[in-house]
């Protein structure tokens, strides 16, 4: 099978150079990392330090032992990008060797050894969360909740979280909670009212603190949306899809499932539908394909939310769709200006 | 699994001649047409069952017994066997070794049979077994034969026990744990805990680690070979054109 020949859109965007795109979607995180640096403590930009270092130094080692050339591509920003969203995706204590770990395999093993920018059939920044979901289940499941909540009441100062994150905090048990999204799926037998009652994760307060993250990262996209960096059908057809899935299934059982506003301002929707499918090296390029791709990427999210081993599905939705996008530019290649639209569609034999 | 077998077989017909040397046939099990790295056979026990070293060890041992049973045997009836009928008596040959490999691990290493589970019996289907049979032992004296099931196990079984060991070491941060399955109670010590307070890296004791260590490895020995292509390139310009060439000055060559 062919696949489409695409000019590169990660190195001309809008006119813009690679450097500038990258730029603008790091700066567009910045509500996001505000706010959860606001609810959750230093944690997130503790993570954030040691994932640029991480990401820097790997990206130099390997571009060096390829015998690139290393400023050049260092300032292109790609790596601190595939850094910072590794950052903000990780919770805010995890121990400072699952970052490592992760930012260090989403550049060597997920990037570099593909061919470096552009050439990655999956995003980095979430084959590196997904080592690291699979690998170390207990630190990633250790969120901060929000001070009124927690048995200690307040957030962890500068030098605790320093403490948590590179050696060990005895006291951390009193700051963790569930997120929304974990106490949901381990409601068990309770029904939805039951659960939004009793369950702490899921009290009013805990569900606005990750209602402002997600508006925070909806700013962002939107503030990308303007600067033409993105186009709009990977996050509408995304945002969409999750709502019809979750309203459909809503309706169809209301005692076992959440409400459509729960599934799209909890966990990372908001974050994974302007910055993480929109990724442009290993997402689809057409505009019907971007349409499918993010519906596609919703559908498994929303699969895994529900009936899937993980509170949360983004990284692995996307990474399925990732698989997957070559294959849908094939079938909605766009139509050629000034030429008929194809009556029998792509037959492989009559090629020749 | 199956047809990849067939692949390999025509493709290395020709360097396996009757007369193929001694020297070659080790070179080849080893290095040149490793059976892990190169013919990427045997993939299935090998991405399942390398998550420890006496994994990776038991099972590398266990196809080794019936590699070279397979082949002597192959190779003794190689005169008596119609061509038609060869791959089904190569077959029975192949699973009759099997069965009793797996019975004196059953007798010897209950609970090793037991960690390896299907993949005992599974060795019947283990092409790389298969492919020397027909390739190899059924167009060449016992002595080569036997040479060349050994080599090539032998090759097999490195390779198994270096990804049983990236993977123990990186999963577990300890080599050789639980060696006393395969080797009695003498090996209980042998357990090295490389790194302590290890926190486990569950990637690599689950089948993607597997793959992206073979990776590792083949991508390692494609290095090494291209290397030494280098090394031999340049030493051929150095000593110079063996023979110096008349040039033709004068009229056309036709």
């Amino acid at each position: 099978m062919a696949l489409l020949r695409i000019t590169s859109p990660h190195t001309q965007r809008a006119g813009h150079r690679t450097a500038w795109v990258m730029q603008m979607v790091i700066l567009a995180t910045i509500p996001g990392i505000i706010v959860q640096s606001w609810l959750f403590g230093w944690g997130t930009l503790i993570n954030l330090v040691i994932a640029c270092i991480t990401a820097l130094a790997s990206e130099a080692a390997i571009l060096a032992i390829r015998r690139r050339a290393v400023g050049f591509f260092l300032k292109d920003y790609s790596a601190l990008l595939t850094a910072v969203l590794l950052g903000v995706a990780l919770p805010p204590i995890v121990p400072w060797w699952v970052t490592v770990t992760a930012v260090g395999f989403a550049i060597i093993f997920a990037k570099q050894l593909y061919g470096g920018l552009g050439n990655n059939p999956f995003n980095p920044a979430m084959v590196g969360y997904a080592i690291v979901l699979v690998s170390f289940p207990v630190p990633m499941s250790q969120w901060l909740g929000v001070q009124d909540i927690i048995a200690s009441g307040n957030t962890l100062s500068f030098m605790q979280s320093l403490q948590a994150i590179f050696h060990h905090l005895p006291a951390v048990d009193a700051y963790t909670m569930a997120t929304p999204l974990d106490g949901f799926k381990h409601k068990d037998l309770l029904d939805s009212q039951t659960a939004f009652s009793t369950i702490p994760a899921l009290q009013a307060a805990s569900l606005n603190s990750w209602l402002w993250v997600n508006l925070a990262y909806l700013a962002g996209g939107l503030a990308l949306l303007w600067l033409r960096i993105i186009t709009w059908h990977t996050p509408v057809a995304l945002l969409a899809a999750l709502f019809v899935m979750a309203t459909v299934f809503h309706l169809i059982d209301p005692n076992n499932t959440a409400t459509p506003l729960f599934h799209l301002t909890t966990g990372a929707a908001m974050f994974g539908a302007f910055f993480i499918a929109t990724d442009p090296v290993s997402s689809c390029t057409s505009n019907r394909g971007k349409l499918i791709y993010g519906a596609g990427i919703a559908i498994l999210i929303y699969i895994i939310r529900s009936w899937g081993g993980y509170p949360d599905g983004v990284a692995f939705g996307v990474l399925l769709m990732n698989f997957a996008a070559p294959l849908i530019d094939y079938y909605t290649q766009p139509r050629t200006y000034g030429h008929k639209k194809a009556k029998t569609g792509l037959k492989i034999g009559e090629d020749n | 699994m199956k047809m990849s077998a067939e692949v390999t077989t025509d493709e290395s017909t020709q360097d396996s001649g009757p007369s193929a040397n001694y020297a070659e046939i080790i070179y080849n099990g080893i290095w040149k047409n490793n059976p892990a790295l190169v013919q990427l056979l045997g993939l299935c026990p090998m991405l399942a069952v390398t998550s420890t070293v006496v994994n990776a060890l038991g099972l590398g041992l266990a196809t080794m017994v019936v590699l070279v049973g397979s082949n002597i045997a192959v190779s003794l009836i190689r005169n008596y066997v119609a061509d038609a009928v060869r791959l089904p008596a190569f077959v029975m040959i192949i699973a009759s070794f099997t069965t009793c490999i797996e019975l004196i691990m059953q007798a010897y290493t209950y609970e090793l049979y037991q960690i390896l589970g299907i993949f005992i019996p599974l060795i019947v289907t283990n092409c790389a077994i298969l492919g020397r049979a027909d390739a190899f032992a059924s167009r060449n004296p016992v002595l080569p034969s036997a040479l060349d099931g050994f080599m090539m196990a032998l090759g097999f079984m490195v390779i198994l026990v270096t990804l049983g060991a990236m993977r123990e070491l990186i999963g577990q941060g300890t080599l050789f744990s639980d060696m006393h399955l395969l080797f009695g109670d003498m090996a209980i010590h042998w357990k090295w805990v490389v790194f302590e307070n290890y926190p486990n890296v569950l990637f690599a004791v689950l089948p993607p680690g597997a793959f992206i260590g073979l990776g590792l490895l083949i991508a390692g020995k494609n290095y090494l070979d291209e290397r030494e292509k280098k090394r031999l390139a340049v030493q051929k310009a150095q000593d110079g054109p063996s023979e110096s060439k008349r040039v033709r000055v004068t009229g056309q060559a036709s």
